[in-house]
């Protein structure tokens, strides 16, 4: 299933005054893989994903993508190097319609500037029918919910799981290698969720994206990902395949506690 | 937009005793009206525009400064927003009364002054306080005389304007239309002079207009018949084709609007030969004003960039032009043509955008605000300063600028405004065209990301700093232009022209006039700078430039609260502003989403 190393990071840690968000992190993706990571509340998932997209500045250690270090990109580098990412709390551009949100996110991948735009360059409106193009196919992922009638609509009629869905679909069309998933399925029910899970399969197998998602219902994790990272007070406490994970002694005390000593 | 809140209350319940008001609310409008009246005559209104005559030989700007208010505040007391769905009472005396009352207790207020201004005497910290004011508040008879009918006129006023809700909506809209136009006509009188001359309607002018000024009695009458006229029978007639304009098919619309555009374009070439000077004097600043007011639309409206010291490009424009050009330029003074200094304009406007842009563009919000205030004086210190009066003249300015020869065709220069507008309108143009253009590309979109929320932006791989940096440059290179115009219109320039009022000038006519839409800052600055004048110019009112900040303020206060999106807004704009109201109204139509619909079953899942 997973082919070349793509993302390595090396003892990262990084401190917001004295907390230590992160401690000494190490993690990797390959290509093709799905990994999931977990852990309550507060374990630092959040701020892992702001890291390797550039939003925080680790304190030490190294991110390595293909070979590069992504240490002082910003986040517009990071996302043209191939590395897209959601936000946990939906973040559209809320009064863009739905077209223009995934049109604008093709930013760093398209090129004409001023110039093409004031003379209306062959040039240019080729780009802006290429852009067009690959926004409504990366749309179409999501069958007709928001395509049709919904592409001119602003993007705050949206219901919270069609929010989501065009988060996805906003990340998507930055045509990146690897897409971060800050809990895409937060807020939906039990059946749109189970058919989001099947969508994510979907980015691997059709799309060829390697996943790294951050998810708090287990029936999603279990069901995707080729490996789980646990998170506790900003260290890796376990990892390996779910089965593996959810039977660790450490994890569970992570999530429900130490038993009172002497209490058994 | 808000379809739904303009329709009728589904329920009318029988209207409320005459005497069953809600008293607190009528003393507090009354209070308020009284305040208002008596600042008015204290700021000096009444006494100043005592002079120009609105009909002659009846009422004067002077009086009518205060009489609009009692008969405002008579109607907003019972004016209340009805939902549908909700019920309300029906209109009647209750209103009439109401309206009345807070007329009487202004009225008393103003009694209240005029028997102040006969016993007191506080003129020195009220420079106003005077017999000027006790004169013309008593009708110069006596003080018990003029109290007398302020209370009543008040009082009459007030009942006037509760009349309003009683009255069926077309007749109200046929006064209120007539009221307006004849206050409107009055207000143009010089510049309709100007224009009668023109077209050769001395006659109509004449029969209009009193020789000294003010419209004659019969011809306000026939102002306010035709303007009524309008309303009952015009009205609907200009609806249906508004109507069909917006049922149009996509192609048709499109081919509707290039023609409006021609005609446009061809009204703008041929009218000014028909208008005299002063009214193509009038024009030219409105269009100089616009073409900043178009380059900081690109920078505010589209990119989301609150840049407060725009008059720096405009300075830059202006001063390059008057080094370049003048002779008289105390340092270097190549005497360039105009417009082989307006390539070097371009490119110092590019540089100063760069330059002043580099270190602002990484602040957000509030910081960034503050900043450009502060660089937008910088320049006009350096300007000034003495290190740079070897380059620039200091405050001695730099005079004798030859005026713009445009390829040996036209020489633009300050007694020619009908070429300069001509100029003007040609560069409003070029912004127009590319204000339309850039909104509608990659970096337009880019811009807008970065207005909604800047960081997710930078995350979806926009160069944020880039893209706000280009919005500056392209902002600070129209307004060079509009400085390289103005340095060649004037003939002089000096720092006292590039003051910090421009920049807050410029940025009231983008927000009144509707952020982010070109038709909007039009209007904006045909409203404000032609109608009330610029910072340094006269509009159509001249009387009123005294007042202009005063009017501006309140003008500005009253657009932040009752529409904050502008004249003509912005269609994303007022989505953001009234939020709850779009999705009410997306949600009438059916047309939000609710989790979990039927069709989410047979959705991409399947697919």
């Amino acid at each position: 299933m997973s082919g070349e190393r793509l993302l390595t990071i090396d003892s990262l840690s990084v401190t917001f005054g004295g907390l230590n968000a992160l401690n000494n992190l190490n993690f990797h993706v390959d290509e093709g893989e799905i990994v999931s990571v977990i852990g309550p509340n507060g374990a630092g998932k959040t701020t892992f994903f702001n890291m390797i997209s550039g939003m925080v500045t680790p304190t030490a250690g190294d991110i390595v993508f293909r070979g590069e270090s992504l240490l002082g990109y910003d986040p517009n580098q990071v996302t043209a190097r191939g590395i897209a990412r959601t936000f946990q709390n939906v973040r559209l551009f809320a009064n863009m319609t739905i077209l223009e949100n995934v049109m604008v996110a093709q930013h760093c991948r398209t090129k004409q500037g001023i110039f093409g735009a004031l003379f209306n360059t062959p040039g240019f409106r080729r780009e802006e029918e290429d852009i067009r193009e690959h926004a409504e196919k990366v749309l179409g992922f999501f069958g007709t919910r928001l395509i049709g009638y919904r592409l001119h609509q602003p993007a705050s009629v949206l219901s919270y799981a069609n929010r989501r869905r065009l988060e996805i679909a906003r990340a998507m069309a930055t045509k990146p290698t690897i897409i971060l998933l800050d809990e895409p399925v937060a807020g939906m029910n039990p059946k749109e969720s189970e058919e989001l899970t099947g969508l994510i399969g979907k980015l691997r197998s059709e799309w060829g994206f390697t996943i790294v998602m951050i998810e708090h219902d287990m029936n999603v994790v279990r069901d995707v990902s080729d490996r789980v990272v646990v998170l506790d007070h900003g260290e890796t406490i376990a990892q390996g395949s779910f089965e593996e994970v959810s039977t660790d002694p450490e994890v569970i005390e992570a999530y429900l506690g130490r038993p009172v000593e002497g209490a058994s | 937009m808000t379809a739904h809140l303009e329709s009728q209350a589904s329920e009318v319940i029988p209207a409320r005793g005459v005497l069953d008001q809600d008293w607190r609310k009528l003393s507090r409008y009354g209070a308020l009206l009284a305040l208002g009246l008596v600042f008015v005559s204290l700021i000096g209104m009444p006494v100043k525009l005592d002079s120009r005559v609105v009909v002659e030989p009846y009422v004067s700007m002077g009086y009518l400064s205060l009489l609009w208010l009692p008969a405002l505040l008579g109607y907003t007391v019972s004016a209340e927003k009805v939902l549908e769905g909700m019920a309300s009472h029906a209109r009647g005396a209750h209103e009439l009364v109401a309206g009345a009352v807070v007329g009487l207790i202004g009225g008393a207020g103003l009694a209240l002054l005029i028997w102040g201004l006969d016993t007191r005497d506080l003129s020195d910290p009220l420079v106003n306080w005077g017999d000027n004011l006790l004169g013309l508040l008593t009708f110069n008879e006596t003080v018990g005389y003029g109290m007398l009918v302020w209370l009543g006129i008040s009082a009459g006023l007030g009942l006037l304007g509760g009349l309003l809700h009683v009255l069926p909506r077309t007749a109200m809209r046929a006064g209120l239309t007539a009221l307006i136009a004849v206050f409107l006509v009055s207000a143009l009188e010089s510049a309709l002079d100007d224009i009668s001359e023109g077209f050769r309607l001395e006659w109509l002018f004449e029969w209009l207009f009193e020789a000294r000024g003010g419209l004659t009695p019969k011809g306000a009458v026939a102002v306010a018949v035709v303007a009524a006229g309008y309303v009952v029978f015009g009205r609907n007639r200009a609806k249906a084709v508004r109507q069909r304009y917006d049922a149009m098919p996509t192609v048709e619309r499109t081919r509707a609007n290039a023609a409006l555009l021609v005609l446009t374009g061809v009204a703008i070439v041929v009218l000014p030969m028909f208008l005299g000077k002063l009214t193509n004097e009038l024009l030219a600043n409105v269009g100089l004003f616009l073409l900043l007011a178009l380059g900081l639309n690109i920078v505010v409206g589209l990119a989301g960039i609150l840049d407060l010291g725009y008059v720096a490009f405009f300075a830059v424009g202006g001063y390059t032009t008057a080094i370049l050009t003048s002779p008289n330029s105390p340092g270097i003074s190549p005497e360039l043509p105009w417009l082989l200094a307006l390539i070097v304009v371009i490119g110092m406007a590019t540089l100063a955008g760069l330059f002043i842009g580099a270190p602002v563009i990484r602040m957000r919000g509030d910081y960034l605000a503050i900043v450009t205030l502060g660089f937008g004086e910088i320049i006009r210190l350096t300007v000034r300063s003495d290190w740079a009066s070897g380059l620039t003249g200091g405050a001695q300015g730099i005079t004798g600028i030859p005026g713009a020869d445009i390829l040996g065709v036209a020489d633009v220069r300050g007694i020619d405004p009908q070429a300069v507008f001509y100029l003007v309108a040609f560069f409003c143009a070029i912004a127009i065209y590319v204000s339309w253009r850039l909104e509608r590309s990659r970096l337009g979109r880019a811009w807008m990301a970065v207005r909604e929320d800047e960081s997710v932006a930078e995350a979806m791989g926009i160069n944020t700093v880039n893209a706000k940096l280009m919005a500056f440059v392209v902002g600070a290179i129209l307004a060079s232009f509009s400085g390289a115009i103005f340095a060649a219109k004037v003939g002089s320039v000096f720092e006292s022209s590039f003051k910090i009022l421009v920049s807050i000038v410029i940025l009231v006519v983008v927000i009144v006039g509707g952020m982010g839409r070109i038709a909007g800052v039009i209007a904006g600055a045909v409203v404000l700078i032609g109608v009330l004048g610029g910072p340094n110019q006269p509009g159509l009112l001249a009387e009123f430039s005294e007042f202009k900040l005063l009017i501006y303020g309140a003008l500005l206060v009253w657009m932040m609260l009752k529409r904050p999106e502008g004249l003509i807004p912005n269609v994303r704009r007022s989505r953001e502003l009234h939020q709850e109201e779009f999705l009410q109204d997306a949600w009438l139509r059916g047309q939000t989403d609710d989790d979990e619909e039927h069709n989410t079953t047979q959705g991409g899942a399947t697919a």
